[in-house]
């Protein structure tokens, strides 16, 4: 009996010591610190936090990870903002880094990584999307850097004979002949709002090309979608998608995963996307992944052709949270090679990581290589607005999809939008906007 | 009904009693009640006309007026919620009331199984009403729910009930009044019931026809039981969230947005104030609609 507490006491001053945290109470070696950790229900997603925690585990026996899947969209924003803000938020999250970053108050509610040596290994173009209002460093990443283009079934282009667009007249006579080939030419999801949005955010290349200082003028409230002919093209062009007839039959009802399967099974030729769907076409199609490829969203001009890129999600820990020493392990963890290669392992490789040193494997499915030469050919990339500026209208993907299904002028979306940006400003307290 | 009784009853048990002691009990009686009432119903209110007035993050509210009203009058999907709000209202209320009497009107009536429809009539009362949303979602899907699959099978093409913006908002009414209709037959089966057979028995001597008997003394007689479902199934309409929500979301895009809605996605977007000034000018909307209504009723009540 004696033995057994004087060991118990032992594993627990060691625990304590090994933790480098002063724990007031006495610790058991079989009570297990428990970390809870949030991510949103996409499948690959799923997958990838779940593989990660267990790998951690198996690591550290002493902490144990309960993961917590919740929806996506302006849903999952809710509950982020609504646990941050009630000081109920798990002890790791993930969310999006950049502008929707911003508006989750990093300052008040996330505990400062700056001068943490695990931030070492995260890449700069990475640190500056998930930096506060107060230069200080707040995540590190948790997948892979994205494109958001057009995701388009290789088989359909090879029956047909099409070869990919460089301009959007080129994208749209594709569109025609699939049409003619009796396939759906453009697939959209609009059950899940947040897809409606690609035509839009993804055409930034080509807003940025054109008018070179779009952010920082549209930050500050002097640039306007609505104003600006450049940027008012990707409204223009979902409009233009549904007035030509080229969506999918359930195009209103169908959502995310429908529409990835859709892509894969050749039932559509196109899927305006984030490329990290690729993870979830290995889930949901494996024997279709090599018959998928990418491209950006073409702009008028074939000569400047480019891609929006969009970076990985985060992973934070909320100052509410009781044992941040180990949930900083964690991050550490995920932004490591080794976290690269559990992350590889578990939903294949997506594109390129932002940590210093991972590589990906030899043999990636041909949207990763499609994706890769984007990132390769420097020059022929540029970061999507929400990581340039701080605000991102929350209604953006009511508004496509009004504009998608032709409930809505183009014009009119533009507008809307540009009222929803400006509210957003406003709450975010930025100067120049009243 | 039992308190007003024992409220009555009391004084005049204790005939003798002072002026002083109008009621029968303590005055810190009320207090449990008086603390739960302020904590829970008083203060939110006083705190949400307050941090109407504000821009609030929930750590931090900065003063800024009337802005948030402004604003919201401003919101462009304001002028559609608000008239689906109406809309909304206006046809499930309606239907429940029209739909609610006629079925009390059989299920009093002598049938075979009544017992049988009756509970199957308020089953769908007892169910969760997200659970009923999604299931019908699932069952309006546009190619594949079992709805328009069965309309194909005469070789036509079904709506998209849900997807449809012409449709959306009066499929999820339909729905909403197939789930709410229990409560309101019950509450016209209690009335139809109470109606004394005596009027009835003097009506056939008179002659009357079936319909004269609906007419003149079904219908007036049933007028609490009227006030009471339009009142609950009006206030309902009106801030109806919860079966809308899980049906369309308010979509495709703003179309089968309601009050409700638009407010919780201000919330959802982080607008804390602004939302907070939706649910003020809800609660003045609801109480513009509601209490001449329900003064209205009364007065025609006492009147008779």
């Amino acid at each position: 009996m004696a033995f057994l507490t004087t060991r118990r006491t032992l594993i627990a001053v060691t625990a304590v010591l090994a933790l480098g945290t002063a724990l007031s109470g006495p610790a058991s070696a079989q009570d297990k610190i428990k970390l809870t950790f949030l991510f949103d229900n996409t499948p690959s997603t799923v997958t990838m936090a779940e593989a990660l925690a267990a790998a951690f585990e198996a690591k550290h026996p002493n902490i144990d990870i309960e993961t917590e899947p919740r929806p996506g969209g302006a849903e999952g924003d809710n509950i982020t903002k609504t646990r941050l803000a009630t000081g109920e938020m798990n002890d790791i999250f993930l969310y999006n880094a950049g502008s929707l970053f911003q508006a989750i108050n990093p300052v008040q509610n996330l505990v400062d990584l700056t001068g943490d040596p695990m931030l070492a290994n995260v890449q700069e173009s990475f640190q500056s999307t998930v930096t506060g209002t107060d230069g200080k460093i707040y995540g590190v990443p948790i997948g892979t850097a994205m494109g958001g283009g057009i995701l388009y079934n290789k088989r359909i282009y090879a029956e047909l004979g099409l070869s990919v667009p460089k301009s959007w007249s080129e994208f749209m006579a594709n569109n025609e002949k699939i049409k003619a080939a009796g396939k759906a030419p453009v697939i959209q999801t609009f059950g899940d709002t947040w897809t409606s949005q690609l035509f839009v955010l993804g055409d930034y290349y080509n807003v940025q090309a054109a008018v070179p200082t779009f952010a920082a003028d549209y930050t500050a409230g002097k640039a306007k979608y609505a104003s600006t002919p450049a940027a008012m093209k990707g409204f223009e062009r979902q409009e233009e998608v549904f007035k030509a007839g080229y969506l999918n039959e359930d195009f209103a009802a169908a959502v995310f995963t429908d529409g990835v399967t859709q892509l894969a099974t050749g039932e559509g030729a196109h899927y305006p996307m984030l490329s990290f769907a690729v993870t979830n076409i290995k889930e949901l199609a494996p024997d279709n992944l090599n018959d998928v490829g990418f491209f950006a969203i073409p702009g008028d001009d074939a000569s400047s052709n480019g891609l929006t890129t969009w970076m990985p999600a985060g992973l934070y820990i909320p100052k509410s949270s009781a044992h941040q020493a180990e949930a900083r392990q964690f991050l550490a963890f995920v932004a490591s090679v080794e976290g690269c290669d559990v992350q590889t392992a578990a939903v294949g490789a997506a594109g390129p990581y932002l940590v210093k040193g991972c590589t990906l494997p030899a043999d990636v499915p041909p949207v990763v290589a499609d994706l890769q030469t984007y990132f390769e050919e420097g020059g022929h990339s540029a970061p999507a607005l929400e990581y340039l500026s701080p605000i991102k209208g929350p209604a953006l993907e009511q508004i496509t999809v009004e504009v998608g299904s032709g409930i809505r002028s183009a014009a009119d979306g533009a507008a809307l939008y540009d009222e929803d940006v400006r509210k957003q400003a406003m709450q975010l307290g930025l100067p120049g906007w009243n | 009904m039992t308190i007003a009784v024992e409220a009555n009853a009391a004084p005049a048990a204790r005939p003798a009693a002072s002026a002083k002691a109008r009621s029968a009990y303590p005055s810190w009686f009320y207090l449990p009640a008086a603390i739960i009432y302020g904590v829970l119903f008083l203060l939110p209110t006083v705190a949400s006309l307050f941090f109407s007035l504000t821009r609030w993050t929930l750590f931090e509210a900065q003063f800024i007026g009337l802005d948030n009203f402004a604003q919201f009058f401003k919101e462009p999907f304001l002028v559609k919620g608000l008239t689906n709000t109406l809309i909304y209202g206006v046809v499930t209320s309606s239907l429940k009331v029209v739909l609610g009497m006629l079925l009390a009107l059989l299920l009093t009536s002598d049938i075979i199984g009544r017992g049988y429809l009756r509970a199957v009539v308020f089953f769908p009362v007892l169910v969760s009403t997200i659970g009923v949303g999604i299931t019908f979602t699932v069952m309006m899907h546009p190619t594949q729910g079992i709805i328009n699959e069965t309309i194909a099978l005469f070789g036509l093409k079904g709506p998209g009930w849900l997807t449809d913006p012409r449709f959306a908002l009066m499929s999820v009414a339909l729905v909403d009044v197939w789930k709410g209709v229990g409560l309101a037959t019950v509450i016209y089966i209690a009335g139809v019931v109470s109606i004394p057979q005596d009027y009835f028995e003097a009506a056939k001597i008179d002659g009357a026809t079936s319909w004269q008997n609906f007419w003149a003394i079904t219908l007036p007689l049933l007028r609490p039981a009227t006030v009471t479902v339009v009142t609950l199934s009006l206030i309902g309409g009106l801030r109806s969230f919860d079966i809308i929500w899980a049906m369309t979301k308010g979509g495709p895009g703003f179309t089968s947005d309601v009050i409700a809605s638009v407010i919780y996605k201000q919330y959802q977007a982080g607008f804390y104030g602004l939302s907070t000034a939706g649910n003020v000018v809800l609660f003045v909307l609801v109480a513009i609609i509601i209490v001449p209504l329900s003064i209205w009723f009364n007065r025609r009540e006492i009147e008779q």
